[in-house]
């Protein structure tokens, strides 16, 4: 059974094309992730979905029904949204409850899916509170609750963590993947951070300019990047791409190797000046001017004493590179 | 806090400063109050002398009370300010809500047409309104000054208004959408109650002048049922003689009103419920 299916879906704002024939489809339980840079489509397509904006033309199809002409509330989804829009004038309760009763809920089964929601995400000792009397930790689990007691078909994230600090966004990673576990329900998550993708995600679209360029899971794409875009996006420190002609091959190419792939030493193929050094503890990152553009990222595991300015040599396994067209094509 | 703020002297230079603003705008209403509670040759003699017991005299009042049916004055104009603020806002904010959340063809034409009304003063086209009330029978009803005043304060309303609807959160009004809101309930319970200081400030600017006007009543409505508070007032200012009892005690007491609704607004002003909405 498929959650969600988009075929052709395209959509613009006047003359300005955000999404150009999206066709995608999510299977039952399954967590998709859309990540891309700002500006890519990927906030607009979730609302698409959703049904806050029309799509212009193409069809959205939820549990196998076109939805097309539904409104929102009718579609049975639920959203989460980065700046939690909880209703201020509302108690924790109030909010979640609001749509249930805007449904025409019996009260008891309202009741009954607070308290389950509120024991999954231990809310319980603030529902009678208002949102301002809520930490941003605990306000983006409220907004998550409100979601969890509609029991929709498809939960829709838009960037729900970028509002938290770095702890808390952890821990809220971790709170969503196991709510993801156990409501074992379809859920679309829209995100621009690339470690919040690799975590979550079971299949992940990575999204520039309006258009999918892959779909597949996080090891698909890390292993198998079908295009120069997808392999610089996924991973971190992101792929190093080095004009090919460095390595005596035809100009205009270019290799990618991924920084955990390049091994330092003395001899190697590239040469080049160490400019920078980052030292993590579990691991150390070398920034190495090698000629190109932008400096060689390498990702030793351990501590490393490197000053910049030191020459040092990069090896690397041919097996594990990526070669890619001028015009960004896998090669 | 910045150490400026920590000075004394800068603390006493500014208390100074806003102290004697606040006795230059209160002297006129002062310098009212006490002449309305002596006579009138105590008003002539010693302008600025409170009333003692020799000078102290409610005669204005008793004239104000004798003539005419003052609380029926009273009552239009409270009539004919409430209502014509409620339509302001009321139509105002839905207005606003419109050019400000919906994209349509000829949003910002709209957006336009509707605040320039700000630049063309209503009483030019007094000779039109005139006629207009004629021929639809509205001379001489409190409808006629509601309707006038509501038209004259929308321009400004629409225009404040959507400035601050636009920074109320889209997400906000989505997840409304998404909880099967209707537009009107999310109109009226999200984005009204955070718009309100807004809502606030308007009512106070289109408030003073409604109250104060003197012209549409004397043209639109000068029967003596339909007399507003200022209007009622003229009466003691003749062309020769003025009672400046009766002028005065009038004038203090339609102070009152105004002031009670100020503090009402004010109110509302100064809470911010919008604390923890988003972010």
């Amino acid at each position: 059974m498929t959650a969600l299916k988009l075929t052709n879906v395209c959509k613009s704002f006047g003359q300005v094309e955000v999404l150009k024939n999206i066709d995608l489809t999510v299977e039952e339980s399954e967590f998709v992730v859309f990540v891309g840079p700002s500006g890519c489509g990927k906030s607009t397509l979730l609302r698409v979905i959703a049904g806050l904006e029309d799509a212009t033309s193409g069809t959205v199809e939820i549990d196998g029904e076109t939805v097309n002409e539904t409104p929102p509330a009718m579609r049975g989804i639920a959203m989460v949204f980065q700046s939690y829009a909880l209703y201020p004038h509302l108690t924790v309760k109030g909010n979640m409850a609001l749509g249930l009763k805007q449904a025409g809920h019996p009260k008891d089964e309202i009741e009954r899916r607070i308290a389950e929601a509120s024991r999954m995400l231990s809310l319980e000792p603030y529902l009678e509170r208002r949102p301002a009397e809520l930490s941003g930790g605990q306000r983006q689990r409220v907004a998550i609750g409100r979601a969890i007691v509609r029991n929709p078909k498809l939960f829709l994230f838009d960037e729900p963590l970028s509002n938290l600090d770095a702890a808390l966004r952890m821990n809220t990673r971790v709170e969503i993947a196991n709510l993801h576990r156990q409501l074992s329900a379809s859920m679309i998550y829209v995100t621009h951070d690339q470690t919040e993708a690799m975590t979550l995600a079971d299949k992940i679209a990575v999204l520039r300019d309006g258009r999918v360029e892959q779909v597949g899971s996080p090891m698909e794409l890390y292993n198998n990047p079908a295009n120069r875009f997808v392999a610089e996006f996924i991973g971190s420190p992101s792929m190093n791409l080095v004009p090919a002609e460095l390595i005596g091959r035809s100009a205009g190419e270019f290799v990618g190797i991924r920084p955990e792939y390049a091994r330092l030493g003395e001899a190697g193929d590239l040469k080049g000046t160490v400019v920078h050094v980052e030292k993590l503890g579990g691991d150390t990152n070398v920034l190495i001017d090698i000629g190109a553009d932008k400096p060689f990222t390498a990702r030793a595991f351990g501590q490393y004493e490197i000053e910049p300015g030191a020459q040092i040599g990069i090896d690397y396994d041919p097996a594990k590179c990526f070669s890619f067209g001028s015009d960004g094509a896998r090669l | 806090m910045n150490k400026a703020r920590r000075n004394p002297f800068n603390i006493a230079a500014m208390h100074g400063a806003l102290i004697v603003y606040t006795l230059i705008a209160l002297f006129p209403v002062f310098v009212i109050l006490i002449n309305s509670f002596k006579t009138r040759k105590a008003i002539f003699r010693e302008p600025l002398s409170l009333p003692d017991a020799e000078s102290f005299s409610m005669i204005g009042y008793q004239t104000v009370m004798k003539q005419g049916d003052f609380f029926l004055y009273f009552q239009n104009s409270m009539i004919v300010t409430v209502a014509s603020l409620f339509f302001i806002l009321l139509f105002g904010a839905m207005a606003a809500f419109a050019l400000s959340e919906y994209r349509f063809r000829g949003n910002t034409l709209m957006g336009l047409y509707l605040a320039l009304g700000i630049m063309i003063p209503i009483r030019i086209g007094t000779v039109a309104i005139l006629e207009m009330m004629v021929a639809t029978g509205l001379v001489n009803t409190l409808w006629a000054l509601i309707l006038v005043y509501t038209a004259q304060g929308l321009p400004l309303a629409v225009f404040i208004l959507s400035e601050f609807m636009r920074q109320v959160s889209d997400d906000l009004k989505n997840a409304g959408r998404i909880d099967g809101l209707s537009e009107y309930t999310i109109f009226f319970r999200l984005v009204l109650p955070l718009v309100r200081p807004a809502m606030a400030t308007v009512a106070v600017f289109n408030m003073i002048p409604i109250w104060n006007d003197l012209w549409f009543p004397l043209i639109l409505a000068p029967a003596e049922e339909t007399k507003t508070l200022t209007l009622g007032s003229q009466v003691f200012i003749g062309q020769f003689v003025t009672d400046w009892n009766a002028v005065l005690s009038a004038l203090s007491m339609a102070i009152l009103p105004v002031m009670v609704l100020y503090v009402i607004f004010s109110r509302q002003l100064i809470r911010g419920i919008t604390s923890g909405a988003v972010k």
